[in-house]
């Protein structure tokens, strides 16, 4: 088996998390894993991707382009921008909330966050589209969008292990005091769509 | 037990299994979390030191003094550590002493490419280069026993994608390491001609017996499989090769300095084509031709940038991969920008304003040469704002001192400002030099420094007095200013850059992401008073949208700095009310 899971949002989004998540969450269930992070100058506003390969040891640490099984899309624009990692029967999972590039808030480049929505739904095999952050005010904390698109996507059967491997390791990688808030969050995820 | 670890947090398990009781380092990315990690071990020592040469100094007393001890370093880093490193490579060790060192290929977050191999042959140091988290953790371990077996200090080389990629990693038991005794020894460690003539011989046969010892080692091993293609690669590229090439010969090299040679003429006889997949130079390659190998590498493969999978595939078995069409045209560009409430943003409004030659340095301070603040002019290396700055006034006189100002962080300026500074004053300049002092570590990620007043262990430390620091030196026009009192800031910089002798000032406002800078919460504009004057959008602010009929604050992303307030002439910008009220 492999799996491989691109996640794709803007700096400060919590991106490195969810992806120590699966990969662990991966691990719990018996498979390999592997990821590579996006960490430094670009974090702040920048572009961050983070690449999860489940399966197969002697993969590298990046998705090939058209390789990705599933795509979680912190923000349309950059869920967009990574498509091209994507397969051919590639899933989607992102969040519709868009959060404007400061080029665009000086309106040198507007940025209208529905051609993007279209475009992953073109290109993607299921995309599910959610207002990710809604969902992580309802559980408390807009900090928390990263553990919500984890629940809606392991909801949809999209990821090779279950809710409870996630929920563990919520347990064990998030700090004390915000494990509540992100299991919250997490069964949020989980109980959209059903 | 096993646990899913980045590169850099096995690299500080590894060194805590090996028993080292001493760390130092400068943070740089892609390296700082090794020496993050490894302060969390009570057992070791562990400190930032002001910059790579100290940190490296600090390794080589330890392990001198009969410790393990390492030292840890971006790829530029190496450049400031370079004197210590020669000579060390002479002096050779007591104690275990292992240097690290991340090249960041693709340049993630740095100013140039460099590849370290060239190091480690330069300064006869040799070099291992683990290719996965398990690897970084046991090949520091091996190097801890390498460094005293050899008595020489030894690199161990990752890259952004081993440092930063995380992998299982097996734990194992701490070695019991018993610090070597310490006896004065002139010969070994006072590095005069007279001894370093001596010591240069040792250096030859011990790089003559590693030579050897490469050839056997399990560091370097042959995975056989089809002959047809032989692959020489190493680190992160065999596992871009493995994925690209699956079943075929590889020679997998864990010692990259020095190479296995017999190894390599044995391996190459056995395989059909033979290549080398490197990223950077072709720093194996050409000392694989230089053994009358035929071997094809950068004839196919790029020097500039990060390797993959599918750019070997493409470029060396000639595989066209089909790729959904792209949305490049449409999908925004996001480059990163100073975060909402950063104090930055306030003195780059002022330097913007004043139209100042800006003599820049590294940090996230560097983003202010971006849009829309665009007010940076150069960025070399740590420090070389202050210095180039003394040039360009040597360049070109008194009066373009008038239109220039140097600005770097407070911990770049402790980094190697400082001497620049000195140098201004004693080679009577009359530069003035903005030290941004937002009390941390930035673009890093929040490491203490010695203005701080906190070690690395979050302990209280003595800080740096940096107005006694820059009056010390002989400057005796030190301002100390809030860059988001905009006029007062601008009144300052135009007083200092106006007068005929060097001049500090010190811009003084704490990093906006630190826990204890609380603001108001959000701010919005009130509609009713807006005149779309867009004075607001200056500042370059993420949080201040332009949508064309109206201008409006994310309030999701404002943290309420009030800096926008300044800039609007009529006070159309209020404290946002209560989302659900």
């Amino acid at each position: 088996m492999n799996y491989d899971i691109l996640i794709a949002g803007v700096g400060g989004q919590g991106t490195v998390l969810a992806s120590r998540l699966l990969a662990a969450s991966a691990l719990k269930a018996g498979y390999f894993a592997r990821t590579s992070e996006t960490i430094g100058m670009a974090q702040r506003g920048g572009c961050v991707v983070s690449h999860v390969r489940i399966g197969e040891e002697k993969s590298s640490p990046i998705i090939p382009l058209g390789n990705a099984d599933l795509l979680i899309g912190f923000e349309p624009a950059e869920a967009a921008r990574s498509i091209g990692r994507l397969s051919k029967n590639g899933k989607c999972v992102v969040s519709t909330r868009a959060i404007m590039p400061v080029t665009a808030s000086l309106n040198t480049a507007p940025y209208d966050p529905a051609p993007m929505i279209e475009f992953i739904q073109r290109n993607a095999a299921n995309a599910i589209l959610v207002d990710g952050y809604a969902l992580a005010e309802e559980a408390g904390s807009v900090k928390a969008l990263n553990t919500v698109l984890l629940g809606v996507a392991v909801a949809a059967g999209f990821l090779p292990f279950g809710k409870e491997e996630i929920e563990s390791m919520i347990c064990e990688n998030v700090s004390p005091k915000y494990v509540e808030l992100n299991k919250k969050a997490f069964n949020i995820g989980v109980s959209y769509n059903k | 037990m096993r646990k899913l670890m980045l590169g850099n947090e096995a690299v500080a398990r590894g060194a805590y299994e090996a028993g080292v009781t001493v760390a130092a380092a400068y943070p740089g990315t892609p390296s700082t979390e090794i020496t993050e990690n490894i302060a969390k071990y009570d057992e070791i020592y562990s400190e930032w030191s002001p910059n790579e040469k100290v940190s490296l100094e600090v390794a080589i007393g330890a392990s001198i003094a009969g410790a393990r001890a390492i030292c840890s370093m971006k790829h530029v880093g190496l450049n400031v550590a370079a004197d210590p490193l020669f000579t060390v490579s002479y002096t050779g060790v007591n104690g275990g002493l292992v240097i690290m060192v991340a090249d960041d290929p693709g340049m993630h977050s740095s100013q140039n490419e460099q590849d370290s191999r060239f190091y480690a042959r330069a300064s006869k140091v040799p070099m291992l280069e683990p290719a996965d988290s398990q690897e970084c953790k046991d090949y520091v371990k091996m190097a801890f026993e390498l460094s005293e077996k050899f008595d020489c200090p030894m690199f161990v080389r990752l890259s952004t994608r081993i440092a930063h990629s995380q992998s299982v990693v097996e734990l194992g038991d701490k070695v019991e390491y018993q610090l070597k005794e310490y006896k004065k020894n002139f010969d070994k460690y006072v590095m005069m001609p007279a001894m370093a003539r001596k010591r240069h011989v040792e250096v030859e046969k011990r790089m003559a017996a590693l030579r050897e010892f490469s050839n056997t080692t399990e560091l370097n091993r042959i995975e056989w499989g089809n002959k047809e293609i032989g692959i020489i690669t190493s680190g992160i590229a065999y596992q871009y090769a493995r994925e690209a090439f699956g079943d075929v010969s590889y020679l997998k090299l864990g010692m990259v300095h020095p190479l296995p040679e017999k190894l390599i003429a044995d391996f190459a006889k056995e395989v059909k084509a033979l290549y080398v997949v490197e990223e950077l130079e072709p720093f194996i390659e050409n000392q694989v031709k230089k053994l009358g190998i035929q071997v094809i590498g950068k004839d196919k493969l790029p020097v500039i940038g990060e390797l993959g999978a599918q750019l070997i595939s493409e470029k060396i078995l000639n595989k066209k991969i089909e790729v959904k069409s792209p949305i490049n045209d449409v999908v925004p560009v996001r480059p990163p920008v100073m975060c909402p409430g950063c104090p930055h943003r306030g003195m780059f409004h002022v330097l913007k304003k004043l139209k100042l030659v800006v003599s820049g340095d590294i940090g996230c301070y560097t983003l202010g040469a971006l849009p829309p603040t665009e007010a940076m002019d150069t960025c070399v290396c740590m420090g070389a704002s202050v210095s180039g700055a003394h040039g360009m006034e040597k360049a070109r006189g008194k009066d373009f001192a008038k239109k220039t100002v140097a600005i770097l962080g407070d911990s770049t300026f402790i980094h190697s400002g400082i001497t620049g500074l000195i140098d201004i004053v004693y080679n009577k300049g009359n530069s003035t030099v903005i030290i941004l002092d937002n009390s941390i570590t930035g673009m890093t990620g929040h490491q203490h420094n010695p203005t701080t007043g906190f070690t690395i262990k979050g302990e209280p430390a003595k800080q740096v007095d940096l107005v006694k620091l820059a009056q010390a030196v002989g400057v005796e026009r030190v301002a100390v200013v809030d860059p988001f009192d905009i006029k007062e800031f601008e009144k300052v910089v135009k007083q200092e850059i106006a007068a005929e002798e060097p001049s500090v000032i010190i811009s003084q406002r704490p990093c906006a992401l630190l826990k204890n800078v609380q603001f108001d919460g959000p701010l919005t504009i009130n509609n009713e008073k807006c005149k779309k004057c867009k004075l607001c959008l200056a500042i370059g602010c993420p949080a201040i949208v332009d949508k064309g009929d109206k201008i409006e604050i994310n309030e999701a992303l404002c943290v309420g700095c009030k800096l926008c307030t300044k800039l609007c002439n009529i006070n159309a910008i209020e404290k946002a009310g209560d989302l659900n009220g």
